[in-house]
C-alpha cells in the first residue's frame, strides 16, 4: 500500500500526486516511470515520475485523467492509497553537453518534460522551454519550469495566454534565429505534436528526443506489447525507452497501435457514465 | 480390508480423470480436470506393484517417494501420504496438474510396460487436494529455530517459491522480490485457471507465509534495488527470476493491431482478468478467427483461452507434424475435443492486415519433413508454390521466450552463457560468492518441476554455505 499524501488540481482533469514510496524515490532518475494499480482488479497505468524526494521517500506523479482508470486515480484524496506502485522503469534520460536546449511539452507532456529540465538546469545547458495547451487553464507548471529555464515560451490554440497557435511555431521562431538555434531538442506530448516537432528539426539535423506512450502491461520487457518501431527495427519502449532519437520513430505506427482498444475504452467510458447518473440519481 | 495379491493388483484398469465435458468447457474458465473420487484414488494406488527399484522415482526430477506415497494411500492413511508427499515437493498440487508426467515418472512405470502407467500425476494431486482441504488433520511441520541469518530470493515463481520454502523451514529469514503486483511468476501469468485454479496458488503461498517468508511485490531487481544492494543487506541471494523475454517472429506485420506474444495474451487474461471477468477494466481483443504460433504447452494454453474468449476458429499453426509437438499429450487431447484445428506442416510467412492496420489474414506456407537436423527431428522445408492465405483477426506469437536482461545488465560481473542465461554448478552456485541461481533463467524456458528442483538444491547449497560462513568467521573470532 502506497499512501498518496497529497492530491492537487493543476488543471482540468490533471492532478499532481505525491504518494510515499521509500524504494522507489532514491532510485529513481530523470526519465524513468512507475506502473500503478490502484486496488485489486485494476488496470495497470504507467506513469512518469515527475519529481521525487529521497529524503521523505515520496514521489510525485502528474496525472490526466483521461479514462476510466485514470480517473479513478486522480479521485484518491490525501491520506488515501494506491494498493500497488512499481519502479522505477525504463531507461533514464541521456543527458549531454549541449549548448542550447529546447524543451517542448504539450498537455500533460508538460508533466513529463519537467524532471527532464529539472535534470537539464543541473547542467551547462541553456534552456529554452516551450510549453503550449488549448487555452490558459491546460497551461500547467508555467512558475516552476520558468525557474529552471534561461527563457520560458508559451503558446495556446486561442491565444488566451501567450502566443496564439502551436509550440511548432515557437520552436521554427528558435531555430531560425543564430543566436538561438538549440543543438537539441526534447519534445513530450500528444503523438502529431511530437511527429511535427521531428518533422521540423529533421532538415536541420538538430538531435530531437521524444518520450514515447505505447500501451504497457508489465513495464519489464516481458509482453512485448509496448513495441514501437525505431530505425526499422521492433524496441520494447519500457525498457528500450520510453526515449527515443524521434527522427527514428514511427510514429504512425505508434498512433495506430494506441488505438488498438479504443472502442474498448469509449464503451467502458460510457459505462462509467452511466454508473456515475446511476449513483448520482 | 484383505491383502491384495499382485495378480488382483495387475487386474485394475487404469482410472479416468473425471473431466468437465468439451463444448460446455470451451466456454468456460473453470478447471477442466475435476480430481478423483476417494474410492478411485484408492483403487488406482492398488495398481501400484512396489517394485523394490522404484524406477518410477528415478523419473521424478526431485525424486518423489513414489511408491511410499502411493502405498500409504492405498492403505488409505491420508496424513501420511500427505506428509511423504510435502516431504519431498514443495508444490504437489501443482505439479500433479502440470508435470509433463508421461515423459517423467510415468515414463519409468513398469506397469507401462504392459499396459497403462499408474496415474501418479493423479494420485499427487489427489492427495495434495486433500491435505490443502484438510490441513488440522496433519501434524504441523516442525520449524528450525531461526538461525539470525537473512537471504533474499529474487522472483516469486516455483523455483523462488521452492528455495523460499525450504530455507525458511531451516531457520533463515527469506524475503521473496517480485517484479509484478502477484506471486506465482508463470503459474500465476501465464498457465490458465481451466488447467491450474489461482487459488491453488494463493493457498500454496499462503503455507509458505505462515512459515514467515516475507514477500514483497512490485519490486524488480535491477530497478528498484541492485543485486549489489541484496548481496550488502542480504547473507546469500538465490535469482530465480525465469525467462520471461517473448521472441519475436521477425515476420512482416507483427505490429499490426490484434497481434500479440503468448506472454502479453496469457498475462492479460491471467493476470489482468481480461476477457474472462466482464468488471475487469483491462482489454484484450476477443478474435473470431486466432492463429496461434507454435506447438508447446504455451500455444496450447494460448489457442484454447481463445476458444474460452468467445473465438469460433482457433487454430494452432506449427511447421512440423503433430507427432513433433512438445506440448504435453493431455493438452493436446483437450485442445482438440475443445474443436481447437490443429494446422500442421504449415509455416507462417506474413501478416495482412487492413487500411486500419489491423490484422485480416496470415499468409502460409505448406511444409514437409525432409532429413533429420543437429536435434534428431526431421527438418521442415517448404513445398513450392504452396502458399495461402488464412483469413484471422487475432495472432498469438508462441514460439518460445528467452531470458529477461534486466537483472543480468545490471549486474556486469555475474557470469552468463551466450544465451543470456546465469551460469551455475550443478549446486545452483554462480561465479558470485552467496549468489545461487535456478529455474529458466538457468535452464532457459523448461519445467516447474525442473524450476522446483533447482530451488530446493539452490537452498541446499546456500545453507551449506551459510553454515560454512558461520564456522569460518567463528575460528576468526
Ligand atoms: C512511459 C509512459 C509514461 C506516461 N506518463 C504519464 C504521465 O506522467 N501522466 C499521464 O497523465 N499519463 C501518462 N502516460 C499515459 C497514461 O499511462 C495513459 O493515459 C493511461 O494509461 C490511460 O489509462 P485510462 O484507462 O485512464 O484511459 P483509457 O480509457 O485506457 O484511454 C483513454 C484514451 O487514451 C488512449 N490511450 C490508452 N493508453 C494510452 C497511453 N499509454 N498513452 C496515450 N493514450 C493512451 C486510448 O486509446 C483512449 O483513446 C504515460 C504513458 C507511458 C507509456
Ligand atoms: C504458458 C506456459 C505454460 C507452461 N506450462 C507448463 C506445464 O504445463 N508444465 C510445466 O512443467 N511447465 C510449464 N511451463 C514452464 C514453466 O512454467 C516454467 O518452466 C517455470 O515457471 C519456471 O519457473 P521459474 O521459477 O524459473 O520462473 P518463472 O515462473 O518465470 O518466475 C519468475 C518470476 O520472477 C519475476 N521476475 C522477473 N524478473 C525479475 C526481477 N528483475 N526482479 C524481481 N522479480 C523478477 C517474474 O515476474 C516471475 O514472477 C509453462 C510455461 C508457460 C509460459
Ligand atoms: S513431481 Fe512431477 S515428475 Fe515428480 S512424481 Fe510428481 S508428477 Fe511425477
Ligand atoms: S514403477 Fe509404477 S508400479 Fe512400480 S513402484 Fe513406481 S509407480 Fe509403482
Ligand atoms: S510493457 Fe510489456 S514489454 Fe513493455
Amino acid at each position: 500500500m502506497y499512501e498518496v499524501l497529497s492530491n492537487d488540481i493543476l488543471a482540468p482533469n490533471l492532478h499532481r500526486l505525491v504518494v510515499r514510496a521509500p524504494r522507489i524515490a532514491p532510485a529513481r532518475k530523470p526519465g524513468q516511470f512507475v506502473i500503478i494499480r490502484l486496488d485489486k482488479g485494476e488496470e495497470r497505468i504507467p506513469l512518469t515520475i515527475g519529481d521525487a524526494d529521497p529524503a521523505t521517500g515520496t514521489i510525485t506523479l502528474f496525472i490526466q485523467a483521461i479514462g476510466a482508470s485514470t480517473r479513478r486515480i486522480v479521485d484518491v484524496p490525501a491520506g488515501g492509497f494506491i494498493l500497488d506502485v512499481a519502479g522505477p522503469m525504463g531507461k533514464p534520460t541521456h543527458l549531454d553537453n549541449w549548448q542550447r536546449v529546447a524543451c517542448i511539452g504539450g498537455g500533460v507532456g508538460t508533466a513529463v518534460l519537467f524532471p527532464l529540465v529539472k535534470a537539464l538546469a543541473a547542467t551547462e545547458s541553456r534552456i529554452t522551454t516551450i510549453i503550449g495547451g488549448r487555452s490558459s487553464q491546460y497551461v500547467i507548471l508555467a512558475d516552476e519550469l520558468k525557474a529552471l529555464s534561461e527563457q520560458l515560451l508559451i503558446t495556446t490554440e486561442n491565444g488566451s495566454l501567450g502566443r496564439k497557435g502551436f509550440v511548432t511555431a515557437a520552436l521554427t521562431d528558435l531555430i531560425n534565429e543564430p543566436t538561438t538555434k538549440p543543438d537539441a531538442v526534447f519534445a513530450i506530448g500528444p503523438v502529431p505534436m511530437m511527429r511535427a516537432i521531428a518533422e521540423l528539426t529533421r532538415p536541420h539535423g538538430i538531435e530531437t528526443i521524444v518520450s514515447l506512450n505505447p500501451i504497457m502491461i508489465d513495464g519489464t520487457g516481458m509482453c512485448g506489447g509496448c513495441r514501437v518501431v525505431v530505425d526499422g527495427e521492433s524496441k520494447f519502449a519500457c525498457v528500450d525507452g520510453p526515449e527515443f532519437d524521434g527522427h527514428k520513430v514511427d510514429f504512425a505506427g505508434l498512433s495506430d497501435r494506441l488505438t488498438t482498444y479504443r472502442d474498448h475504452e469509449s464503451h467502458a467510458a460510457a459505462e462509467c457514465r452511466l454508473t456515475r447518473e446511476v449513483t448520482n440519481a | 480390508m484383505p491383502e491384495l495379491t499382485m495378480k488382483d493388483r495387475l487386474a485394475i484398469e487404469r482410472t479416468h480423470m473425471p473431466e468437465l465435458e468439451a463444448t460446455a468447457r470451451s466456454k468456460s474458465f473453470d478447471e477442466v480436470n475435476r480430481g478423483l473420487s476417494l474410492a478411485d484414488a484408492v483403487q488406482e494406488a492398488q495398481r501400484c506393484i512396489q517394485c523394490k527399484t522404484r524406477p518410477c522415482v528415478d523419473g521424478c526430477p526431485v525424486g518423489v517417494s513414489i511408491p511410499e506415497f502411493i502405498d500409504a494411500l492405498a492403505r488409505e492413511d491420508l496424513p501420511e501420504a500427505a506428509r511423504i508427499l510435502r516431504g519431498d515437493n514443495a508444490l504437489p498440487a501443482v505439479c500433479g496438474r502440470v508435470c509433463p508426467q508421461e515423459s517423467q515418472c510415468e515414463a519409468e512405470c513398469v506397469r507401462g510396460v504392459k499396459g497403462e502407467a499408474v496415474a501418479i500425476g493423479y494420485l499427487e494431486r489427489f492427495v495434495a487436494d486433500w491435505a490443502m482441504a484438510n490441513t488440522e488433520k496433519l501434524a504441523v511441520a516442525k520449524q528450525s529455530v531461526s538461525t539470525g541469518k537473512q537471504v533474499a530470493v529474487v522472483g516469486c515463481g516455483p523455483a523462488g517459491l521452492t528455495a523460499a520454502g525450504e530455507l525458511a523451514r531451516q531457520g533463515y529469514g527469506v524475503t521473496i522480490f517480485e517484479a509484478l503486483h502477484d506471486t506465482g511468476g508463470v503459474l500465476r501469468y501465464g498457465i490458465p485457471e481451466f488447467r491450474l485454479p489461482k487459488s491453488i496458488i494463493d493457498l500454496e503461498v499462503n503455507r509458505l507465509l505462515d512459515l514467515g517468508v516475507r514477500i514483497e511485490c512490485n519490486v524488480i531487481i535491477g530497478k528498484t534495488l541492485t543485486l549489489a544492494q541484496l548481496r550488502s543487506q542480504f547473507d546469500a541471494v538465490f535469482i530465480a527470476n525465469g525467462a520471461g523475454l517473448p521472441v519475436m517472429l521477425n515476420l512482416p506485420g507483427e505490429n499490426l493491431k490484434g497481434v500479440y506474444s503468448a506472454n502479453e495474451y496469457l498475462t492479460r487474461v491471467n493476470l489482468m482478468e481480461a476477457g474472462r471477468n466482464p468488471a475487469a477494466p483491462t482489454p484484450i481483443i476477443q478474435g473470431r478467427s486466432v492463429a496461434v504460433i507454435g506447438g508447446g504447452n504455451t500455444a496450447m494454453d494460448c489457442v484454447r483461452t481463445a476458444r474460452r474468449l468467445g473465438a469460433r476458429k482457433a487454430m494452432i499453426i506449427y511447421r512440423r507434424s503433430e507427432a513433433e509437438m512438445p506440448a504435453r499429450l493431455e493438452e493436446i487431447r483437450h485442445a482438440k475435443e475443445e474443436g481447437v484445428e490443429f494446422v500442421m506442416l504449415t509455416a507462417p510467412l506474413e501478416i495482412i492486415g487492413n487500411d486500419d492496420g489491423w490484422v485480416v489474414a496470415l499468409r502460409c506456407e505448406k511444409m514437409e519433413l525432409g532429413q533429420p537436423d543437429e536435434s534428431g527431428r526431421r527438418k521442415p522445408v517448404a513445398i513450392p508454390d504452396s502458399q495461402y492465405h488464412l483469413e484471422v483477426d487475432v495472432v498469438v506469437n508462441a514460439v518460445g521466450t528467452r531470458s529477461n536482461p534486466l537483472l543480468t545488465t545490471t549486474a556486469p560481473d555475474l557470469e552468463l552463457n551466450r544465451w543470456g542465461n546465469i551460469v551455475s554448478n550443478e549446486t545452483g552456485a554462480t561465479n558470485l560468492g552467496g549468489v545461487y541461481a535456478g529455474g529458466d533463467i538457468v535452464r532457459g524456458g523448461a519445467t516447474v518441476i525442473l524450476a522446483m528442483g533447482d530451488g530446493k538444491r539452490g537452498a541446499t547449497a546456500i545453507h551449506g554455505y551459510l553454515k560454512q560462513q558461520q564456522a569460518l568467521s567463528g575460528k576468526g573470532r
